[in-house]
């Protein structure tokens, strides 16, 4: 469930002029937001062109360019937020927060807790996964590193009114969190927006397809393959769809709610399937549902290997995975037994 | 300005007494060495018999930098240390009971004894944060040096570092943008030689610190360390500059660790003239006898300074070993500012 705060007035925005409206409205509430990063400043406006015309309307003290700096970008906006700021960095590719994993697992995550609650940092790391046409140094998806560091929230939007509605929130929550964008869909998924202030909670999971034989739970990126799935089955195969929105705090609530109507579920992402977000929503789902579930919770993750560079070597799931993951779920259902032993 | 190397005064205190503090700041430094020698020894000792565990970083050898960080630095200056935090903890006026008890993992330390000996804060007194990561509160002080700067305040902001720290990627970093933005920030490099069990020329090929810090265009300048006055005066003149909106300073203290680089760990390997060199110099004692010659305090008032100091380190052990554990729901406590719907394992 979202509220809507203000707006009546929606346009037709990509993920990235919604970050930047976004922005551009925190920017404008509060003085204390801040934004840091490489490029960011005009004429550029960032890499990804979502700062753009900010630092022209707000001023370059509160929209600045630094050098590429990853791990200082980080640390100065956690002593900005521990100098009364709301610090919003931006990190180009996510595989650039190697580079600033001190900052953020030492510092960011841990100021509040290791003060005794004195001095909280809360910062959002904006950051997106990017195309495997970079190579495997630029296009991982890393979100389960984040979710396994007590003090961080994680958020993973997969179009521009949550991506929006959950920016807003991430900026003036007082905890800090990682806002993980995804490179492909941050000019081909366009949306109506409203264009005034609106918050999406997080921690709030959104059910996007409703349906009755198998639950889909997925976020990012992943949700668009998901759904054409969901779609290209109908007919076959009723798929409900659940859109996680954000990762810690996660709302494993929705998902139970479903997955006690539909009985079977898988967990689609792009990060590893070992180790992945699926591995803790799968568990958490059966410690719930175990002995109503009509087959174990299944995950459909990325490959174990470094992201490919090659377009015909797919180790993330796409509509035809997805596709392949549910019917072959559907075929444990009837045999009874895990598809490896059939 | 740009690039001003100074050389150490090696001479000692008689180099620098044209900004002699009053006297009562004067004594306040003497207690403050005293404090931060004695407590320093007095955790080692209870770590020693087993009652104290607690990782131990001595600050034996600075303590003359710290007493000058003390009356240099004004009350709304914010600070950022290290692990290496006793003396800079007391010279932000913290009580010492808070801290010897934050060492002793309790309520009554700074933070609830959830953080520990390599994690004083104390917001209120500009302790913003220590950190266990070396040179990671570099950035740290970028950052409070930006939000000082945006809020068109006097505050200056001192981060502490030991020489080790100037290897690490951050600091270097850290230089380039507080010059660059032209930050009220100063880099105090507690230069006590060693870096862990590696002695500086071994791991730098320049170790005149403060010489290779200036490329990066701030005001750096080397200082005696084992000298009060001559630091306050380099520290002070820091402070200065970057509330004149002249940027930051790196000031190099030149000191020497009195002991080894953890709580009880192995010290042989350090040069026995070298060692001995710098315990002839040791800080409070040096101090004292510099006070007492020069007629800036008298010895009676020196003497009543170190009975109070005892009784101040018995206090707060005492008050330590008394303040109660957490209780159960501290270990959830303060994870998040809003942890609804957040694992609680």
């Amino acid at each position: 469930m979202t509220t809507v705060e203000s707006a009546t007035d929606t346009k037709q925005m990509t993920i990235v002029a919604a970050i930047q409206n976004a922005l551009d409205i925190a920017l404008g509430l509060d003085e204390r937001v801040i934004i840091l990063g490489e490029d960011i400043a005009d004429p550029i406006g960032g890499v990804m062109k979502a700062t753009k015309g900010l630092s022209t309307k707000h001023g370059l003290d509160r929209v600045r360019a630094t050098p590429i700096v990853e791990q200082t970008i980080i640390g100065t906006a956690v002593g900005a937020a521990l100098g009364g700021y709301r610090p919003v960095a931006e990190i180009m590719f996510m595989d650039f927060l190697c580079q600033a994993m001190d900052q953020i697992i030492n510092h960011a995550a841990k100021s509040r807790y290791m003060s005794g609650g004195h001095s909280p940092a809360p910062i959002v790391v904006r950051a997106m996964i990017g195309d495997s046409k970079f190579g495997a140094q630029h296009s991982q998806a890393l979100e389960g590193w984040f979710m396994h560091t007590p003090g961080l929230k994680v958020v993973m939007p997969s179009n521009p009114y949550d991506t929006k509605g959950l920016l807003l929130s991430a900026i003036f929550d007082d905890d800090p969190v990682i806002f993980i964008e995804n490179m492909g869909m941050s000019y081909s998924i366009k949306g109506e927006v409203p264009t005034g202030d609106y918050r999406v909670p997080l921690g709030e999971a959104s059910v996007l397809r409703e349906g009755s034989d198998i639950t889909l739970i997925t976020y990012g990126a992943e949700v668009h393959p998901s759904m054409a799935a969901a779609q290209a089955l109908e007919g076959e195969i009723s798929v409900e769809v659940i859109d996680l929105r954000s990762l810690v705090p996660l709302d494993i609530s929705t998902c139970v709610r479903s997955v006690s109507e539909t009985k079977r579920a898988i967990v689609v992402h792009g990060s590893t399937e070992f180790c992945g977000p699926g591995a803790e929503v799968a568990t958490q789902l059966t410690d719930r549902l175990f002995g109503t579930l009509d087959v174990p919770v299944a995950r459909h993750g990325a490959t174990y290997t470094p992201v490919p560079f090659s377009q015909q070597l797919h180790s993330t799931p796409t509509e035809e995975s997805i596709i392949a993951a549910i019917r072959t779920l559907r075929q444990r259902d009837a045999v009874g037994q895990h598809p490896e032993s059939i | 300005m740009r690039g001003k190397v100074l050389p150490v005064h090696e001479a000692g205190h008689d180099a620098m007494t044209n900004t002699l503090p009053d006297r009562a700041a004067l004594e306040w430094m003497y207690s403050t060495m005293l404090l931060a020698k004695m407590a320093d020894e007095r955790a080692a000792d209870e770590a020693r018999k087993g009652l104290l565990a607690a990782a131990l970083y001595p600050v034996r050898g600075l303590e003359a930098v710290c007493a000058a960080m003390g009356v240099a630095m004004a009350p709304q200056d914010q600070m950022v240390s290290s692990y290496r935090n006793l003396g800079d903890a007391l010279s932000r006026k913290i009580p010492l009971r808070a801290i010897i008890a934050e060492a002793y993992g309790r309520m009554g330390g700074t933070s609830k004894g959830k953080g520990g000996t390599m994690h004083l804060t104390d917001n209120e007194r500009g302790l913003i944060a220590t950190t266990g990561i070396v040179g990671a509160g570099m950035p740290l002080a970028v950052g409070l040096g930006l939000a000082a700067q945006l809020d068109k305040s006097d505050r200056a902001i001192a981060v502490t570092f030991g020489d080790g720290a100037t290897s690490i990627g951050a600091a270097h970093e850290s230089f380039n943008l507080a010059a660059l933005w032209k930050l009220p920030v100063v880099f105090v490099c507690q230069n006590n030689q060693w870096g862990e069990h590696t002695p500086l020329a071994e791991y730098a090929a320049n170790p005149n610190l403060a010489e290779r810090t200036a490329a990066y265009g701030l005001h750096a300048e080397a200082v005696d360390g084992f000298d009060p006055m001559a630091t306050l005066q380099s520290i002070g003149g820091a402070l200065d500059r970057a509330r004149a909106g002249e940027g930051p300073s790196f000031i190099e203290c030149r000191s020497y660790r009195l002991t080894g680089h953890s709580g009880l760990s192995d010290y042989s390997y350090v040069p026995t003239e070298e060692l001995a060199a710098a315990l002839a110099r040791d800080p409070a004692p040096t101090f004292r006898t510099w006070l007492e010659q020069n007629g800036h305090v008298d010895a009676a008032t020196l003497d009543q300074i170190e009975q109070t100091a005892v009784e101040t380190v018995d206090d707060a052990f005492a008050f330590a070993q008394q303040s109660p554990h957490p209780s159960p729901d501290e270990l959830m406590a303060d994870v998040y500012a809003s942890p609804e719907g957040v694992p609680t394992r």
